[in-house]
């Protein structure tokens, strides 16, 4: 395995690296991910030096692979996180996450008179993605929920 | 048409637009008065609008169609806590068809994922009234001839106005020309204006509300309403504005016409309804013949 950085969180056997999280959106990561219900080893290091975030976090997960929409809704608070699939300390494959078109249920839509938030109505937003600015179209409302909004929520 | 449901005029391309108001006329010219027969439409109104509700009404009776439903939240199950996907799935087992108009936005768009059956959105909250939108563009089309390159003004309140975002969503498939008069509190919101400068069409803002309407193909009259304005000091300076009155009608052009989706309370003088500009109440009518073609359409009676 790659010496050095990944170090500074104990390495794992089995499972997944979330790197490149920046710090202040570790705990909405492991909200998002439902890491807080997961029932295998999970470490986490924070407020780590990152040149290009300035203060990362990681999260190393075992026995768990998460693929494609499952790890693709973090994109929202963490656009530029890397996935190292860990088997036998090695890594054996990379990815990044991808911003989806579609994202339910992780935030709150901004319109008190939403029908998801007076209704039992999962949230389904369209996602839009303007050179990098993220925000939410409600797929019910129409209305826009932006980053500001969002962080609040979730 | 490929919708089974009319929720959003964003959801309608041009074509399908363009359908509706041809099948419109269609329904004007030659009446059909047993389509709908052994057809039952229901009608919820989880808030009451007595106005839509007659034409839908008067819609479907005319086409030999039975009504069932409620005309506001307090003579329904609503009221006792019942969820809006279990009322809608119940009244799937009653009816073919189900227009409703529901406070929160975004209800219809809800309804129709757990409906079996059709749904029309006759309003959800400040969202969408796709219904007044193709009425409206039908009245254009009738008024004018055509849809394409018309200079339409829109006056009073731009800023909360569903009906005004609506039409101009609508009216940005065909070469419009805008111009929006409101006070200044009361502005078109950017997004809108966002849009047409994405598609290149022009528009223009004033807060004088003056003979400029001397290049209007349409003026279109909204209400502007008191509980909008968080000083009422500023209601009481524009109130009487953005008042139609028949002198301002002298020098408009000749196919003008003055819309207006109705109830008025004093944005258009009582003595502008003898000009024969005056389309409001015509307007209305055409609301019958627009709403029996979106509910023939998503019945499949009619391609
Ligand atoms: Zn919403």
């Amino acid at each position: 395995m790659t010496k050095g950085k990944q170090l500074s969180v104990s390495a794992i056997r089995n499972g997944t690296v979330i790197d490149h999280i920046p710090a202040k959106n570790l705990f909405r990561v492991i909200s998002i991910l439902g890491l807080d219900k997961f029932d295998h080893q999970i470490t986490f290091g924070t407020n780590l030096d990152s040149t290009k975030l300035g203060q990362k976090a990681i999260i190393k997960v075992s026995e768990k692979t998460f693929v494609g929409d499952e790890i693709n809704r973090i994109a929202l608070v963490a656009p530029e996180a890397r996935l190292n699939f860990i088997k036998d300390y090695e890594v054996v494959e990379k990815s990044i996450v991808k911003v989806p078109l579609e994202i339910s249920g992780i935030t709150k839509c901004v319109n008190p008179k939403c029908i998801t938030n007076n209704e039992d109505v999962m949230t389904k937003f369209h996602v839009i993605n303007k050179n990098g600015e993220i925000s939410l179209k409600c797929h019910y409302c129409e209305k826009i929920t932006d980053q500001e909004h969002m962080s609040a929520e979730i | 048409m490929n919708h089974r449901n009319l929720v959003s005029i964003n959801d309608f391309s041009k074509e399908e637009i363009l359908r509706i108001v041809e099948l419109a006329a269609e329904f004007e010219n030659n009446p059909k008065p047993g389509l709908l027969n052994g057809k039952v439409i229901a009608t919820l109104f989880f808030e009451p609008s007595t106005r839509t509700r007659l034409s839908f009404e008067s819609a479907v009776n005319r086409l030999g169609g039975r009504i069932v439903g409620f005309t506001d939240a307090s003579s329904s199950s609503t009221s006792k806590g019942e969820s809006l996907k279990d009322t809608i799935l119940t009244v799937n087992n009653y009816s073919d068809l189900i227009v409703m108009r529901h406070p929160l936005e975004g209800a219809a768009l809800y309804a129709s994922e757990v409906s079996s059956i059709p749904i029309v959105n006759a309003g959800d909250g400040a969202n969408q009234h796709p219904t007044q939108t193709l009425l409206d563009l039908y009245s254009i089309k009738k008024t004018q001839g055509s849809l394409e390159n018309m200079n339409i003004f829109l006056v009073g309140d731009l800023k909360y106005g569903r009906t005004v975002h609506s039409l101009l969503m609508a009216m940005s498939h065909f070469n419009a020309t805008f111009n929006f008069i409101s006070p200044p509190e009361l502005r078109m919101p950017d997004e809108y204006k966002m849009h047409l400068d994405n598609l290149g069409l022009k528009y223009y803002e004033h807060s004088d509300f003056t003979d400029i309407i001397s290049r209007a193909d349409i003026v279109y009259m909204t209400r502007v309403q008191r509980e909008r304005f968080s000083d009422p000091m500023e209601y009481e300076k524009v109130k009487n504005v953005y008042v139609l009155k028949k002198e301002m009608l002298e020098n408009t052009k000749a196919n003008m016409k003055v819309l207006h989706p109705l109830p008025r309370v004093n944005e258009i003088s009582t003595d502008v309804d003898d000009s024969e500009k005056a389309y409001y109440f015509t307007q209305a009518l055409n609301g019958v013949y627009t709403r029996q073609a979106i509910i023939a359409s998503l019945l499949g009676l009619i391609k």
